[in-house]
């Protein structure tokens, strides 16, 4: 289900990033379009997070555009998210000394205009807006379920609450499009469940979602499209059947080498090193969806 | 089996209830051992007035035997409170073991400081009078009867309710203590390192002794759930603290440090909130000083101008600020130490650069090593810095008025930190020092938030110059070096808000007031001034790394992985109630 007859929100054309010789992510085209969950997916180092680094401004692409809503952003993070588009970490990057209520806060910065002047003031309109602040992050703390440990240190949240207030801290800032990197990364079946839960919950609220994740079930049950990202390249865009129909991506996702794909070796050898632990190289990662599907079954189950 | 599982129970109990019977005798022989300390203060422990303080005479206690004297009470009331005595459990709402243990060691170490010193300064024990002897037997030994105590910490206890005046004496209280303390510090006697050496060891170990008790975060529950009543008391106490000065050299002692603690402040907001390491800090101090100087209508300033003292004050700040931005918009871009390697050259350049412009290197415009002199002294209203005026029978001299007017600065100042600090703009230092990256993320327009912390910074360091150079009279070029023996300087300002606690109000206070204080308390140490600083902070870093006063997000931290998790939230949550009532 597409609903390509809307304008998009976002719009990438031609994105390119090199760094010397390697070249992490090559000429995608991205559309995500409003009330769209859209999937990224691909093997480790296929360079989603630089891709989102690119779309955010934190690199500058070789190559390519980015737009939101049908204006070109300017490669500068803070200029980009001014515009509507927020994103979470994969390597959770919380103000770890600050209270979960700051972070949130923090996130109101492009929002709010209070400088400095207003700050020593003090005037009824600096009293008002720190009010309204408050009362908005109260509000997402809420929504992500963490208003009780408003007063707590962002550092000491246990793991998946850090990802959430990841979550609560990108929404702060009002985006139109809401980038998440992995954000199930080290969480139990039930957490994952409940953020599954949260991105349709941010979805509903008129928020377009893109989203990387390894967990194919999360994303298969999420997405309204998919597009899969080998090699720096898109290999396929479309709906859930379609991309966990397509050959190339069971080849390339799963680690079996295809054809005249360069280095698709290397890839292997990586999904391989991967699997490690379990028999099988190229077994491991099946044998790996496999067990998440029964025990989601069980879960339902009860 | 019955019996079986009564009984344990039944000893528990009565553990719970009841001390062990050797634990109330070792407290007992703490609390004689802390009575005898008392009275040996009476007797003599020396026979020649040449040891400062007058330990002669038997009778009264004098000089060093005062801080045995107080230390000893101390350790008998504590070994009475923990032996339950009605109407003094108050003392130790978070355990007395360890707090007795650190008021014994501080009775001994004061002491034998004292008879050692006296036996080292006078060549020998004979020097010593029986009083001495006995007051080094008798606090032994409630340092060895306090080891032997068992361990009795517990989290802090629900306070008793009070009524809100009470409260609020209390806090009176504690500030004219406070008040009391600090002026005994100040007023030791110079010329003879002996007292002032004995007062820090006293102090030390004194303030170590409250918090084991939990007595300091009992204070500060107070102090949060009545925080205007906290700024009112603390601002008298600064106000009056000139009146209680006998001597025009302490109340100097006291602009200096209210100069420093400010400018350390200034600097906190770069350093502690924003996380941009200034190291060339003094140099915009010594832009307000040189500018205000040059306004001033000195006869050696090259300009022939003689603006107001605020207009000079203005001045000074606003040139700061310039020169704040100048070097902060280039580097600021930057990401990684580059400022703190272009602070340290621009406040290197801005010494030379003063040194030179005299006229035969380059423009005259300083005076060179000169400097400027003869700043006329400050004129508001027709009223007079340089003369003595009176204040309701009470006079106050030049260093009076001086102080008072920089404590005017430092009030100015502690409100910008504290109001910029908790606001959006606040937030946002705090963001980018923590993770640049996601601050940037998250909206933050990074080197424009980071030099409005730079340029505040320098700002107020102008603004404090310009005072400064007033109180001086006059501003010379070596005053604004990056480590030198006298403060201030760069290395020193660094220090005192490093030691102090990053991103605290009272940290830098504190801080810049001990860096000053001690050294010139301690002539000795003068010349060691920057080895004792690296000793100093090698050692907070592996003792205390969040500095003496630890910021508010450190004692959460504290609070949520301790043990005083659950009475501390109800506590706040008390304060918070009292707070709303108050206003109410
Ligand atoms: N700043 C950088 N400099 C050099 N190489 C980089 C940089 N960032 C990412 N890469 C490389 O780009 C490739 C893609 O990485 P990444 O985007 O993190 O992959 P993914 O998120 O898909 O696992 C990797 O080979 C990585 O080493
Ligand atoms: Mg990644």
């Amino acid at each position: 289900m597409t609903t390509t007859t809307t304008s998009p929100v976002l719009t990438a054309t031609g994105v390119t990033m090199r760094f010397g010789g390697l070249t992490a992510v090559q000429a995608v085209d991205l559309d995500v379009h409003p009330g769209e969950i859209v999937g990224l997916i691909g093997p480790n180092g296929a360079g989603k997070t630089t891709f989102f680094n690119c779309l955010t401004g934190l690199y500058v692409p070789t190559e390519g555009s980015v737009a939101y809503r049908g204006t070109v952003l300017p490669p500068k993070p803070h200029l980009v998210t001014q515009a509507g588009i927020a994103r979470t970490f994969q390597n959770i990057r919380l103000f770890a000394n600050m209270t979960v209520l700051e972070n949130v806060l923090v996130g109101r910065h492009t929002r709010t205009k209070e400088g400095l002047w207003s700050a020593l003031l003090r005037g009824p309109g600096f009293k008002r807006a720190e009010a309204a602040s408050k009362a908005r992050a109260m509000e997402l703390l809420e929504f992500t379920g963490l208003a009780d440990k408003a007063d707590h240190l962002s550092r000491n949240l246990p793991y998946g609450e850090q990802r959430k207030l990841e979550i609560a801290r990108a929404l702060a800032s009002d985006p139109g499009l809401l980038l998440l990197d992995e954000p199930t990364a080290g969480m139990n079946p039930q957490e994952t469940r409940a953020t599954e839960e949260l991105v349709f919950a941010i979805r509903d609220l008129g928020t377009a979602v893109l989203v990387i994740e390894h967990d194919m079930r999360f994303i298969f049950n999420l997405c309204d499209r998919v597009a899969v990202l080998v090699q720096g390249q898109k290999l396929v865009e479309g709906t859930s059947e379609v991309v966990q129909s397509d050959e190339r991506v069971i080849a390339a996702y799963l680690g079996t080498p295809f054809e005249g794909a360069p280095g698709a070796e290397e890839a292997a050898e990586v999904e391989a090193a991967e699997a490690g632990a379990t028999p099988g190289a190229t077994g491991g990662a099946t044998q790996d969806g496999a067990q998440r599907g029964t025990t989601a079954r069980t879960e339902d189950g009860q | 089996m019955t019996t079986d599982k009564t009984q344990p129970t039944a000893v528990r109990k009565a553990e719970a209830g009841a001390p062990a019977p050797r634990t109330t005798l070792l407290r007992a022989l703490t609390a004689a051992g802390g009575a005898a300390a008392v009275v040996s203060t009476f007797l003599a422990w020396t026979w020649t007035a040449e040891f400062p303080g007058d330990l002669t005479v038997y009778g009264y206690p004098g000089g060093l035997q005062l801080l045995t004297l107080v230390l000893g009470i101390a350790t008998g009331v504590f070994a009475l409170a923990a032996l339950d005595l009605k109407g003094l459990r108050w003392l130790t709402p978070s355990g007395s073991t360890q707090a007795l243990r650190m008021l014994a060691l501080g009775t001994f170490a004061v002491t034998w400081f004292t008879v050692i010193a006296i036996a080292v300064d006078l060549d020998g024990l004979v020097n010593l009078e029986p009083g001495g002897w006995i007051a080094a037997v008798v606090t032994a030994v409630p340092v060895a009867t306090t080891f032997l105590l068992p361990d009795d910490t517990r989290p802090l206890c629900r306070p008793k309710e009070l009524p809100s005046w009470a409260e609020i004496l209390i806090i009176a209280a504690v500030f004219a203590v406070g008040l009391y303390v600090v002026n005994y510090g100040i007023q030791t006697d110079a010329d003879h390192p002996e007292p002032f050496i004995g007062y820090l060891i006293a102090v030390g170990f004194a303030a170590v002794a409250l918090v084991k008790a939990g007595l300091i975060s009992r204070v500060s529950e107070l102090t949060n759930s009545y925080r205007s009543v906290t700024l009112v008391a603390a601002l008298i106490t600064a106000i009056v603290f000139p009146f209680f000065q006998d001597k025009s050299s302490f109340t100097e002692l006291g602009v200096n440090i209210a100069i420093f603690a400010t400018v350390a402040l200034g600097l906190n907001i770069v350093v502690g909130l924003a996380g941009l390491l200034d190291l060339g800090y003094v140099a915009f101090l010594g832009v307000g000083a040189y500018t205000a100087a040059l306004v001033s209508g000195s006869t050696a300033s090259t300009i022939d101008v003689r603006f107001p003292f605020w207009a000079a004050v203005i001045t000074g700040g606003v040139v700061s600020l310039i020169f704040g931005v100048v070097i902060g918009a280039p580097t600021l871009r930057l990401r990684g130490d580059y400022l703190a390697i272009v602070t340290l050259g621009f406040g290197e350049i801005f010494r030379l650069a003063m040194l030179n412009l005299d006229g035969t290197s380059g423009p005259s415009v300083t005076n060179g090593p000169d400097g400027i002199p003869n700043i006329p002294p400050l004129e508001i209203f027709g009223f007079n810095f340089n003369d003595e005026h009176s204040v309701g029978g009470i006079s106050l001299d030049s260093n009076g008025n001086y102080y008072l007017l920089m404590l005017l600065v430092t009030v100015v100042v502690v409100l910008i930190f504290s109001r910029a600090g908790n606001s959006r703009i606040g937030r946002a230092w705090v963001a980018i020092r923590e993770d640049e990256t996601a601050a940037t993320a998250m909206g933050i327009n990074g080197f424009r938030v980071k030099l409005i912390a730079f340029a505040l910074g320098a700002t107020l360091a102008g603004v404090a110059g310009a005072v400064w150079a007033h109180f001086q009279s006059t501003v010379v070029p070596e005053q604004y070096v990056f480590a030198g023996p006298v403060p201030p300087n760069s290395t020193f300002l660094v220090a005192a808000v490093i030691l102090g606690g990053m991103g605290t109000i009272g940290g830098p206070l504190l801080g810049a007031t001990l860096l000053y204080l001690i050294p010139k308390k301690l002539e000795f140490l003068q010349d060691y001034q920057l080895l004792a600083f690296g000793v100093a902070l090698i050692l907070l870093m592996r003792f205390r790394p969040e500095g003496i006063v630890p910021n508010r997000r450190q004692q959460l931290e504290y609070h949520e992985t301790g043990q005083l998790d659950v009475p501390g939230a109800t506590g706040l949550k008390d304060g918070a109630v009292g707070v709303t009532k108050a206003e109410a």
